[in-house]
């Protein structure tokens, strides 16, 4: 099993960069841009334990392809529909919840 | 070795990537060092004997994920803004966010087959792994290279598709049924 330990250190530091990204941009754009970045990161883990813990890793990366396929399509309509109201996509604007 | 060569060339690319994404202003250059990051991380999924992954990373993320991401952002006609990116106090608290959550993930990749064996095993003595795991999962057809040996590339993770997890497949055609139902709704002006 070589390139286990490896691939892991690997995903810790793209699902890292992700999460940075998410806490640090106001474009919603690269917001969701990171948090596909978070589950590819995820995905590495998963083949890479499947190599020593049998396929259903590998299955389970597809399930996860799928949502975030389904996610990117809903994600992005949801911030047409923002850019409609707002005019632009900067999640800053986007307070309406706020106390 | 080759292959750890290779590896690390790939890991360097996208981690370059995965940096770039968060650092660039464009939102268009974003999308592209992305399109990187996930190329390289199909050619690791090839290089960990996951070849199916890795064709569908290529096809699925690289081509319509992200090809859906730069059709809006070019759309809204993005890519003008200078203020993109957090004030100085959220900066602070993004990096001891992200670098307590580093600190832990990190040192758990030390990753090791027998401590692994051992608390799957709940035994005392320090348990041998190929007892552990490899029984089992030849006897389910699901040691990954004795799998692509037997059943070929598709084949492989075809069977526990399709057995194992039949219904969790079937659920999904309903999930993406419901995000086709609500894309349309939602980015629709007037229903």
């Amino acid at each position: 099993m070589p390139l286990v330990g490896p691939s892991l250190v690997l995903s810790a530091i793209l699902f890292t960069i992700g999460v940075f990204g998410v806490l640090v941009r106001r474009n919603a754009i690269v917001i969701f841009m990171c948090v596909e970045l978070m589950l590819n990161a995820v995905n590495l883990t998963f083949v890479a334990l499947s190599q020593a813990h049998g396929l259903s890793g590998q299955v389970f990366v597809f399930f996860v392809m799928t949502v975030a396929a389904a996610e990117a399509a809903v994600g992005l309509a949801i911030i047409l529909a923002i850019f409609r109201h707002h005019k632009s996509v900067d999640l800053q604007n986007v307070n309406l919840l706020r106390g | 070795m080759m292959a750890e060569q290779l590896f690390w060339f790939f890991a360097g690319t996208a981690i370059a990537g995965a940096l770039l994404v968060v650092i660039l202003r464009n939102p268009i250059a974003s999308a592209f060092s992305l399109i990187v990051t996930m190329l390289s991380l199909a050619s690791i999924f090839f290089m960990l004997q996951a070849h199916f992954i890795g064709a569908v990373q290529i096809l699925v993320y690289a081509g319509a994920v992200m090809v859906l991401f730069l059709f809006v952002i070019m759309l809204l006609n993005l890519g003008h803004r200078e203020t993109d990116l957090k004030r100085a106090p959220a900066w602070f608290v993004a990096v001891i966010l992200a670098g307590v959550l580093a600190s832990q993930l990190v040192p758990l990749s030390g990753y090791s087959r027998e401590r692994m064996a051992l608390e799957y095993s709940h035994s005392a003595s320090l348990a041998e792994p190929a007892i552990v795991f490899d029984s089992t999962m030849n006897a389910a057809g699901l040691n990954p290279v004795r799998a692509t040996q037997e059943r070929g590339v598709p084949g492989d993770i075809a069977m526990p598709l399709f057995q194992q997890y039949l219904v969790p497949f079937e659920l999904t055609s309903i999930l993406l049924l419901a995000a086709i139902v609500g894309a349309v709704v939602l980015a629709k002006p007037r229903i």
